[in-house]
């Protein structure tokens, strides 16, 4: 299965996303911001960083290159999509997700081993954690806080459509708590911590954040 | 040529982190009585031509699509005018 890993100027976390690909079992495969087509990828990670220097908001400048315009078409039609920090970020201006992203209500960069609860299991990026299944995944954010109005929020709850949430203590001032919120349909989903650097006992706080890339794997595999 | 200023602003619900900050700031310099700072930002759109109704509803979309992000900000967009265009050459 082929897994595209978006890079765009500015992207940090690429090189670690293709990894995990590769450490889940799948082919990972390099998408450049500036390419017109997705070469044929099953799904695409849109991984962390700090894409375009974070210029005007984070994310807006990255909506419009060229390959977004792919990856939104093919969205649109189911392709799994996960959007990790900046690309979560990037989902939310590209108007995959709803909502907004801001700055740390704390004013602070955090970056610390994060306790989640994985509240929705029947996405193609969560199906292989058990339902509610506690885990402990890196986040790394300045512009981390979860915000959208009240209605939309409510509508999240109430579809199951909240992937993750934040344990023991709000570290960004997400409302509810928010970590990653997948769409309607449940293919496109978007999470503030970084499940490709919890891959592996050696480095990191542990293994807890390989399922996101075995699930998709297994999903597309069983399609 | 016209100068259209697009001002855009977090919408008053959402929480504004560094205008927070700016406004810690101002008792540790000594100013007092300032009860709220709230941060935006300011673009100058410079438009070839005549500014005519349609180039004005361009710059309001071009506004509402990148400049802002509707989901957390508002804008307003107005032209700016030259007191003596004939000392503006600069």
């Amino acid at each position: 299965m082929r897994i595209g890993v978006v890079t765009f100027p500015g992207s940090l976390d690429d090189v670690d996303a293709r990894r995990a690909v590769t450490f889940a079992g799948g082919e990972p495969v390099a998408l450049w911001h500036a390419d017109h087509d997705l070469r044929e990828v099953d799904a695409v990670v849109l991984p962390g960083g700090f894409s375009y220097g974070d210029y005007l908001r984070c994310g807006a400048i990255s909506r419009f290159s060229p390959v977004m315009t792919e990856v939104v078409a093919a969205a649109r039609q189911g392709l799994p999509v996960l959007g990790i920090c900046n690309g979560f970020q990037i989902l939310c201006e590209s108007h995959l997700l709803p909502g907004a992203l801001i700055r740390n209500d704390h004013r602070r960069f955090v970056c610390r081993d994060q306790r989640l609860r994985i509240e929705n299991n029947r996405t193609p990026w969560t199906s292989d954690y058990a339902e509610n299944a506690e885990v402990s995944i890196v986040l790394k954010n300045g512009e981390g806080g979860y915000v959208a109005d009240e209605r939309t929020l409510d509508a999240l709850e109430g579809e199951g459509r909240v992937v993750a949430r934040y344990l023991d203590g709000n570290p960004n001032g997400s409302l509810r708590d928010i970590a990653g919120i997948s769409n309607e349909r449940g293919n496109v989903v978007g999470l503030m911590p970084h499940p490709e650097h919890a891959i592996e006992d050696l480095c990191g706080p542990g293994t807890d954040g390989l399922g996101f890339f075995t699930s998709v794997l297994r999903s597309l595999v069983d399609a | 040529m016209a100068r259209v200023v697009v001002d855009v602003m977090l919408k008053p619900e959402i929480l504004d982190p560094q205008g927070k900050a700016v406004q810690g700031a101002l008792p540790r310099l000594g100013f007092a009585g300032i009860s709220d700072v709230r941060q935006g930002k300011r673009f100058e759109l410079e438009v070839d031509g005549e500014l005519t109704d349609e180039r004005l509803a361009e710059v309001h979309e071009i506004a509402e699509k990148l400049l802002s992000n509707p989901v957390i900000e508002d804008f307003s967009v107005y032209v700016e005018e030259f007191a003596d265009d004939e000392d503006d050459e600069q």
